[in-house]
């Protein structure tokens, strides 16, 4: 019954929290930039407005446009639901590891792509097309990670790994280090943030995730808004707690450590978020084809960190 | 008995095929009697699966040459690959009762279509090298006929070439590797090569012959370059079979040599296999990133896929050496699994590909465009077959690849140093090869069925509904997509019965947790459920929509694109295959392929378009074949002056070689 209650608080918690961080992260870069910038809360109305609104769809639509924004969202919502964020105890968390993980993100990615192609406009696909020039980059990427953390603790699983950290086995590790800074690559290109993508961008010829919603509104637009929220939130709760778990309320963990690791769980997407908008307040965004060197590292560093356990092993 | 009526069934079937003349009917019925005799044999093999482990008692029949005995039998192994042709089988039949209605050259392809039929099981249930070889090359060159079915076009007869060269190539190979295996003696059955003892140097030979014979007919890299042009080249419904099924059993062969006759190869093979499965792979799959033809860029990926797979055999082959049979189990399962599931799903394709072209009479993508909404059927197959191949969870695509990563995770735990270095870099490959291969499916998909139709004839696809046969063939094809994937433990409890005899170790995949999770290694390993991601991702999808329904409204707009205001109503301003794939163009193509792009830009003022033109080179062609065509070429001109000598000479050479070869018995029989 317990267990129960967990699940389903864990699957609304991430959904209902992802617009309140993108808010924080709007408005830490607004204040940085000297603005006062609009409430944390803004995202909430938004969504609540473009529900409220019609959704104009294209004569050249297919029933592809309109399922789209439902089955990404709901997508990115199963890889939300499946991931600890304030306990490992999660009775779907067999269901998937960090693999099915980032093929569930890979499920969203796909329909959002295609959407973007559906209408036959010129934005749409040019949006799709960087889309899947960045993700056939940064999955790979994400895989060597999940390789290289399975190979320190032994297993794909999150809550596995995260008991694995928790045990203090694990010292200060070259590879844990790698894998974090490759993970931290991976997290910007997927979430479409600086260097990789504006997510405020105005002008259609540098957006890449902005340009395949471009003809989305309404309803549709909301989902798709919001699938990108929980994307967001879903990455830094999981670098969090790959990487610095502790304060995570393991199996059989009585009320007050539940407490504890959701307090500590909301402590550590706020940080993360507002080091988000530090990171994305001191850079610049890159051209496209500048990607290709920063992903390509984000996949070395992957390969690298798998390589150096054996070097580490071997000296 | 079932299995044998229905062989002799498709040979009539063939005969049938012959004198049906121009009777529309008749191929009809041809094609019916094809899907009932690969329905029969699917049966048997799923009956024999359903059995448990065990083979058959081998049967003799007084076939082929009058001193020899052409033995068959039937085991887990054959079972499983005959479950795997006659299912595409049966579908591409049933298929072919609508499909061959459009087909202008159907008089050269219903006698050669239950031959090809016929060689494919041949090879799966022979027991004897005679019997395997035979049976393979009645595949081979009933395969060959049918890619020169529309022999008019010169691309056609190219193809059909370099097929035939390829295919001699590689029955050559396999001839050797038998050959080397049977011995002195011509131990010709498969009972008595599993009892050979090897040498060291013949054994090495064995299989690298295998590899390479085997190899050439699954598309492995370098060997693959037939299989573009001649996949594609026949009628639809027969490259399918081309593509998803003969190419698997080319796998079995390779995997009976390795597993089964011969047994005990080092793991040195296993990390060959391992590399050559993953640039396969990536190489496969940037070859179809970027094609414009549809069946062409198909028949690319099945290079990737074969790559894939066969990474998943090295892997086993690794394991096994090493005394891991638990691992070499899974990586087994991984591979076999993803044989059924491109099986499944590359057979799909190119079926929806072929009623793509029956309905529109355009093969490449920059004719295409806006089909989804004038072929809803095939359409949304083709959907769930290109999720399923750019390995989506839930779809079967997803598991196969989810497993061979798992044995990858686990292999820096082998005890070579190439291994623990080797194993990342080959798990690097795999994954870009997915992700490439998620992108070369969103461009095929995205280019040929969203949009705006590109040509004319796209536009007017729906004149030409699809025959009721070829739509329901691609459902239930699809559907097996999903079956396969949220059911997954099934199937592998399935494929552990018939890795078990190949590793010496029954493996159940979902030991740890039961029934529907994956577990492959223990419970804390990492496991997969795709029954509960279904369950699950549905509830979530209907709250999704509960949710944006209830707290929103419900209306919906039909109106003009928006496009940011730039309205355009000509389909050109869409993107196109050539300017999607141009970014990793620019990424991938400059080192592997040498593109190069050069742009015209008329003088200003001028009202001539400028031009973007695009040369890519393809490396294995030009760094493999190129030298090897010169060569050859070189040496049958030196050689042909042989042909005129006069009688003196021809007599002279006579001699001479008499001599050299008395010489070399002189030599031999020194002690």
């Amino acid at each position: 019954m317990i267990e129960l209650l967990i699940e389903v608080a864990q699957v609304f918690l991430v959904v209902a929290l992802a617009p309140l961080v993108t808010g924080w992260v709007r408005l830490v870069k607004a204040r940085l930039q000297g603005r006062i910038g609009a409430s944390p809360i803004q995202p909430y109305r938004d969504l609540y407005r473009l529900l409220q609104q019609e959704a104009v769809v294209a004569h050249s639509a297919s029933w592809l446009f309109r399922a789209a924004p439902y089955v990404t969202f709901s997508a990115v919502w199963l890889a939300a639901v499946l991931i600890p964020t304030f306990t490992t105890d999660l009775v779907l968390a067999p269901a998937a590891d960090l693999i099915a993980l980032v093929a569930l993100l890979g499920v969203a990615r796909f329909w959002t792509a295609l959407a973007g192609m559906d209408v036959g406009t010129a934005f749409g696909g040019l949006g799709a097309s960087r889309e899947m020039l960045i993700a056939s980059l940064a999955e790979p990427a994400m895989l060597m990670v999940t390789f290289s953390l399975s190979l320190v603790s032994g297993s794909t699983a999150p809550s596995q790994i995260i008991a694995f950290v928790l045990s203090g086995s694990v010292g200060i590790e070259v590879s844990m280090g790698l894998a974090l800074a490759a993970l931290v690559m991976v997290a910007v290109a997927e979430n479409g943030r600086i260097p990789i993508d504006n997510p405020s961008t105005h002008l259609e010829l540098t957006m890449v995730h902005e340009a395949m919603v471009l003809e989305y509104s309404g309803r549709h637009l909301a989902l798709m808004e919001a699938a990108g929220m929980v994307r967001l939130t879903l990455f830094l709760a999981l670098i969090g707690a790959l990487f610095a778990p502790w304060g995570i309320a393991q199996p059989g963990a009585g009320a007050t450590e539940m407490a504890l690791g959701l307090g500590v769980f909301l402590a550590k997407s706020f940080a993360l978020a507002s080091a988000l908008a530090v990171f994305e307040t001191g850079i610049a965004k890159m051209r496209v084809f500048r990607y290709a060197d920063f992903l390509g590292g984000a996949l070395l560093l992957g390969l690298l960190a798998t390589i150096f356990l054996y070097v580490s092993e071997a000296v | 008995m079932l299995i044998a009526a229905s062989l002799a069934a498709l040979v009539l079937l063939a005969v049938v095929g012959v004198v049906a003349g121009g009777r529309e009917i008749t191929h009809r019925l041809v094609h019916a009697g094809c899907a009932v005799a690969s329905i029969a044999l699917l049966i048997g093999g799923l009956t024999h699966l359903g059995a448990g482990p065990g083979g058959s008692p081998a049967i003799v029949l007084p076939l082929g040459l009058p001193w020899m005995a052409a033995h068959f039998r039937l085991d887990n192994l054959s079972a499983l690959f005959m479950v795997v042709v006659d299912l595409a089988a049966a579908a591409a039949s049933i298929y072919g009762i609508g499909y061959c209605r459009h087909l202008p050259q159907v008089r050269r392809v219903t006698p050669f279509f239950p031959l090809f039929l016929f060689g494919m099981n041949a090879v799966l249930l022979a027991d004897d090298a005679f019997m395997f070889l035979v049976s393979w090359e009645f595949m081979s060159l009933a395969s060959w006929l049918m890619v020169l079915s529309d022999h008019k076009s010169a691309e056609n007869r190219h193809a059909a070439v370099i097929y035939l060269v390829m295919a001699a190539f590689g029955t050559f190979c396999l001839l050797t590797s038998f050959g080397l295996m049977a011995g002195a003696g011509g131990a010709y059955t498969f009972a008595a090569m599993r009892q050979a003892e090897l040498a060291a140097v013949p054994a090495f030979l064995v299989v690298l012959m295998a590899v390479l014979g085997a190899g050439s007919k699954a598309g492995l890299v370098p060997l693959h370059v037939w299989l573009p042009l001649a996949h594609p080249a026949a009628p639809s419904h027969v490259s399918a079979l081309m593509s998803g099924v003969m190419t698997k059993v080319a796998l079995y062969g390779l995997i009976r040599i390795l597993f089964d006759l011969h047994g005990e190869v080092p793991w040195e093979w296993g990390a060959a296999l391992m590399v050559i499965g993953g640039v396969s792979a990536v190489l496969g799959v940037l070859y179809a990133l970027f094609q414009d033809d549809l069946k062409r860029l198909l028949a690319y990926s099945t290079v990737e896929n074969v790559g894939v797979a066969v990474i998943g055999l090295g892997l086993g082959i690794a394991f096994k050496d090493a005394g891991e049979p638990a691992l070499a189990a899974l990586a087994l399962v991984g591979g076999l699994y993803h044989i059924v599931n491109h099986s499944i799903f590359k057979t799909l394709l190119f079926l929806a590909a072929g009623a793509v072209i029956s309905a529109t009479g355009e093969r490449r993508l920059s004719g295409l465009g806006g089909l989804l909404n004038r072929m809803p059927w095939t359409g949304t197959a083709a959907l769930i077959g290109a999720a399923a191949i750019s390995a989506l969870p839930p779809l079967n695509g997803f598991v196969s690849e989810w497993l061979i990563l798992q044995a990858l995770f686990k292999g820096p735990g082998l005890p070579h140093w190439a291994m623990k270095f080797g194993v990342p870099v080959v798990g690097a490959m795999l994954a870009l090869a997915g992700a490439l291969a998620a992108t070369c499916f969103v461009r095929a998909y995205g280019i040929v069925f969203l949009g705006r139709p590109r040509s004319l004839a796209a536009a007017q696809a729906d004149l030409h509904p699809t025959p009721a046969s070829m739509r329901w063939t691609m459902a239930v094809l699809a559907l097996l997509c999903i079956l396969l994937g949220a059911l997954p433990v099934t199937v592998t409890d399935a494929l552990s019965a018939v890795v078990q005899p190949m590793t010496g170790m029954h493996f159940a995949v979902s030991a740890d947790l039961g029934w529907p999770w994956l577990s492959p290694v223990s419970s804390t390993r990492g496991s997969y459920s795709g029954t509960m991601l279904v369950m699950v991702g549905t509830a979530l999808f209907a709250i999704a929509v509960v949710l944006a329904h209830g707290l929103g409204t419900r209306r919906v707009r039909r109106a003009d694109a928006w496009d940011c205001g730039h309205r355009e109503d000509i389909p050109e301003t869409q993107y196109t295959g050539q300017s999607f794939s141009q970014p990793l163009r620019r990424v991938f193509g400059g080192s592997v392929f040498l593109a190069r792009e050069t742009v015209e830009m008329p003088e200003p003022g001028e009202r001539s378009p400028a031009r973007l033109s695009v040369r890519m080179i393809d490396p294995v062609w030009v760094g493999l074949y190129d030298p090897i065509v010169r060569a050859i070429n070189f040496i049958a001109d030196r050689v042909n002056r042989m042909q005129f000598l006069t009688v003196r000479g021809y007599l002279l050479m006579m001699f001479s070689t008499l001599v050299f070869m008395l010489l070399v018995v002189a030599w031999r029989q020194q002690p």
